[in-house]
């Protein structure tokens, strides 16, 4: 049988071009939208990850590239060529599964030497880039192994080697860790991103552990019913979330309702869940204009209220619960309107600061500039 | 003694004794009989022997026997050629009705297997609707004799027998992981190959049950012979019950049977290792 | 979502042809005047069906074949609902044993079976005929009623039978309060089945029976083999029609079990 893989694993075009680009791509499946008209490039050599919670659409997204499923419209550029219609194995895309895939039947060599015997590489080349994809995923001994006899992670490389023993343009990966427990998880992230490295292969990632996103990534890509909520490095996600909704799913944040009251030489003084504040605004804002403020646990400050409060610019509110986390002191403090806040800090035992305990009146500040100011949304 | 002991020798007690006397008891007597010798007047003669094994390797008998082996031969691989497409698109319908699907398979396996080889029987005959219909639109011009040959044995072994394949074949591909097929998909592999490589060897217990579900009763199925194949083909349960019911010989026709059930265990035996070994390679 | 093509639905339509044809155009000729070519409509008419009803002997071997189907399949569940039950509550030395047995019924081919009790009964000196046919077609539906029921109790909480004991029931009290009424469906299946493997068995019976007990499938065996008549039509369709109906009732009974199959 003639394969005919697009690109045959050489890129063709100049480096600027994206190596994917989907265009307006929607999809349904019995009449319920899970793709609405997504936009989205990825660039040669990038790790790029698509975040969102489960439906959110981001499997969908990552069988479309791989061609398992058709979209109902647009386009998928994959090295210059639309690819819609081709089917799976004449695309140079290989996907590492969720469950692995592994084929039972199948010794681990067989396993990753199966994709090279399908475009007819000739028998001594597969053996070697067999055991040399092996090697690099530190399994060359367990090459005659059935998976049936591998430890979880053990399968998860192999599913990894037999992927890139093919030297694919891009290498889709949908929750590869998932199955995997805490600490080996960690190990295989940090594996993944030097294998990416090494290989310098386009990898995308499907992930809904926002840590583990931004942790792994180059670029993160949120998404949420079918929309791209934000794309963009790690930090810009975090620290500065496009919308409501990748604020709070990446990471912990605290949402306030605000309303400007005052503006005084351009400084805005908004109403902050009943406390007078000032506020660091990117943007020009109107008088009356309500808002959300958004903060960090971590870029709270916690202070004990002194005998004569200067309590300006500042939440005042009681100490609910109080967590030591080690290198860090977690608490949730309940202002006077009943809004909890969350506030984690550094932990410093020189500090008589942190001798609050539970229902202390205490007040809150943050590190100015370090607010996000999002527009009201109503759900 | 208490009423928990009464209630346990009760239940362990009546159903060991039922098994023990009806099924260990008799297949012992037949083994025994196997190897005494026919007599005219008492049916049995208790003279040792092992002439009735002997005998089995008469030419006469052992073209039965092979005939028999190759009818069921074929009535089985018939059944995997019919049923496993059908399996293998039944196991990826994603409808609700798969369950009625399914049970239009099991219907006919509960009505009585008489009755069902008589049916076959009134489509083969010389004036059945086979032949008013080939008449009719003129491809022969003389009725075809059909029935009382070996293919039309073959075709109610198969009638008969295509539910034991098609259940266990669809039980094995109905496991077969969906993922594994795009996988292969992903890594190069076309239709062609993905059916060779993954499918086949992953459904395989699912081929070994069912063949063994056809082809030890199509050794036996006695009656479909008498009633399709007039008594020119005769299968390994003919040539049981002819020694039993007319030539009264039941010594040999005991020797018959222990060697039928002797392959049967032979093969369950095989059966029992692959998939003991397929689950080792996990497989199931 | 991908709509399986015209062939596959072409092939299935073929395999399920295959398999229903036969039993439609018996029915079929079971209402036709035409005596001989079986294959020419030349009317409607209810005359075998009026034949088969003055048929004596036959209207007798279904009388037989009822009364036997009905107490086999009842002794087979009795004994079987115990036995399950006491493979499923106890351990015991040679229970491995008894599951081989049971495994050889289900597995030997009807004319091992038929034979071999045949020898037995003959060796006993028992006189063929309803209770040979008796003993034999319990032990055919044994295993399938063992087997009904313990896959039904393997499916229990076996918290519930140590909940009834730590109320202070016996094991026999027990049976009869907690387990006995949580099998009633399978129980009721485990009939069914046996009922219908009694009503077709026609190898096993055909070597234990007597001259004087005529059952249903052997006298349909010898007029089959007598050739093509549309009595035996007639019959075949209300023999259809009532195992259709049986098929039904047991699935609605089984209907918490998933497995579709057997």
């Amino acid at each position: 049988m003639e394969r005919n893989k697009i690109g045959n694993g050489r890129l063709e075009s100049v480096a600027a071009a994206p190596l994917i680009d989907l265009q307006n791509i929607t999809k349904s499946y019995d009449n319920l939208k899970v793709l609405k008209n997504i936009n989205l490039s990825i660039n040669n050599g990038e790790f790029l990850t698509l975040l969102g919670p489960s439906g959110c659409g981001k499997t969908t997204t990552l069988r479309l590239i791989a061609g398992f499923e058709t979209p109902d419209s647009g386009k998928i550029i994959i090295n210059g060529h639309n690819v819609v219609g081709l089917p799976p194995h004449k695309r140079s895309v290989n996907t590492v599964f969720q469950s692995y895939a592994l084929f039972p039947h199948m010794t681990v060599f067989n396993n990753v030497a199966f994709g090279l015997k399908m475009s007819k590489v000739p028998g001594p080349e597969i053996n070697d880039r067999v055991m040399e994809a092996l090697k690099m995923v530190k399994l060359a001994p367990y090459a005659s192994r059935k998976p049936v006899q591998l430890s979880g992670g053990q399968q998860q490389r192999v599913a990894v080697a037999r992927a890139v023993v093919n030297k694919p343009l891009v290498l889709l990966l949908d929750e590869p860790l998932s199955a995997l427990d805490a600490k080996l998880r960690f190990e295989m992230q940090e594996e993944l991103k030097q294998l990416q490295q090494k290989l310098k292969i386009t990898f995308v990632l499907v992930t809904h552990d926002q840590e583990e996103a931004l942790s792994i990534s180059d670029r993160v890509v949120v998404m949420n019913e079918g929309v791209i909520q934000q794309i963009g490095s790690p930090r810009n996600v975090y620290e500065e979330p496009a919308n409501l909704f990748t604020a709070q799913f990446v990471g912990d944040i605290n949402i306030f309702d605000a309303q400007v009251v005052d503006i005084q030489d351009g400084v805005v003084i908004a109403d902050v869940e009943g406390y007078r504040c000032a506020v660091d605004n990117k943007r020009p804002m109107s008088m009356g204009e309500t808002f959300k403020l958004l903060l960090r646990p971590e870029d709270m400050r916690v202070e004990k209220l002194s005998e004569e409060p200067d309590t300006v610019g500042l939440l005042v509110g009681n100490v609910e619960i109080k967590t030591y986390k080690g290198a860090t002191l977690d608490s949730v403090i309940v202002l006077e309107n009943g809004k909890r806040v969350m506030a984690s800090e550094f932990f410093d035992e020189e500090d008589e600061d942190f001798d609050y305990h539970i229902d202390e009146k205490v007040s809150i500040g943050w590190v100015k500039g370090w607010e996000v100011i999002l527009p009201d949304e109503r759900e | 003694m208490n009423e928990s002991k009464i209630f346990r020798r009760i239940t362990i007690g009546i159903i060991a004794f039922w098994l023990i006397v009806f099924v260990f008891f008799p297949n012992i007597l037949v083994f025994a009989v196997s190897f005494l010798t026919r007599d005219e007047a008492h049916l049995i003669a208790f003279r040792i022997t092992l002439e009735n094994y002997l005998r089995i390797a008469d030419p006469i008998y052992l073209r039965a026997l092979a005939n028999s082996f190759v009818m069921a031969l074929v009535t089985t691989v018939c059944c995997i050629i019919i049923a496993f497409p059908f399996s293998y698109i039944l196991s990826r319908i994603k409808s609700k009705n798969k369950n009625i699907l399914l049970l239009l398979i099991v219907i006919p396996f509960w009505t009585s297997a008489l009755i069902r080889t008589y049916a076959i029987k009134t489509i083969l005959t010389t004036n059945g609707i086979i032949n008013a219909f080939l008449l009719k639109t003129g491809v022969i011009s003389e009725p075809l004799n059909m029935l009382y040959t070996g293919g039309a044995v073959i075709v109610g072994l198969v009638y008969t027998l295509l539910p034991f394949m098609i259940l266990p074949l669809y039980a094995a591909l109905e496991k077969v992981d969906i993922r594994l097929i795009e996988a292969a998909h992903d890594l190069g592999a076309g239709k062609r190959q993905t059916f060779i490589r993954i499918i086949i060897p992953l459904s395989s217990p699912g081929i070994i049950a069912g063949s063994m579900l056809v082809f030890l009763p199509a050794l036996g199925l006695f009656y479909i012979p008498d009633i399709l194949g007039g008594s020119k083909t005769l299968l390994l349960g003919n040539l049981i019950k002819n020694q039993f019911m007319d030539a009264r010989n039941w010594p040999f026709g005991s020797a018959v049977s222990v060697t039928l059930t002797a392959l049967m265990a032979l093969l369950l035996l095989a059966n029992y290792r692959t998939i003991k070994s397929a689950s080792q390679k996990g497989i199931i | 979502m991908k709509s399986y093509s015209v062939a596959k639905r072409l092939y299935m339509l073929m395999v399920y042809g295959f398999l229903y044809i036969p039993i439609i155009i018996l029915i079929i000729y079971s209402f036709n005047s035409s005596m001989y070519s079986a294959s020419v409509w030349e009317g409607f008419t209810l005359n075998w069906y009026k034949k088969l009803f003055t048929n004596s002997p036959l209207l007798a071997s279904v009388g037989n074949s009822l009364l036997l189907a009905a107490s086999s399949a009842t002794i087979a569940t009795v004994i079987g609902t115990l036995g399950a039950v006491g493979f499923f509550r106890f351990r015991f030395t040679g229970k491995n044993f008894l599951y081989v047995l049971i495994y050889i019924v289900m597995m030997s081919p009807d004319i091992v079976m038929g034979i071999s009790l045949l020898v037995l009964f003959i060796a006993l000196n028992i006189p063929l005929g309803f209770w040979t046919l008796t003993i034999t077609h319990i032990t055919f539906s044994l295993p399938f009623v063992v087997i009904t029921l313990f896959t039904r109790l393997s499916g229990f909480d076996k918290h519930i039978v140590e909940a009834a004991k730590d109320l202070g029931a016996d094991e026999f009290r027990t049976f009869l309060h907690i387990i006995f009424p949580m099998l009633t469906p399978a129980v009721a299946a485990g009939w069914l089945l046996s009922f219908t493997i009694s009503m077709d068995d026609a190898i096993g019976s055909f070597f234990v029976t007597g001259p004087d007990f005529e059952i249903l499938p052997l006298r349909i065996y010898s007029m089959v083999r007598l050739g093509v008549k549309p009595e035996i039509n007639a019959l075949s369709t209300l023999i259809f029609l009532l195992s259709l109906t049986l098929v039904i009732i047991s699935r609605l009974l089984m209907k918490e079990k998933k497995d579709p199959d057997m």
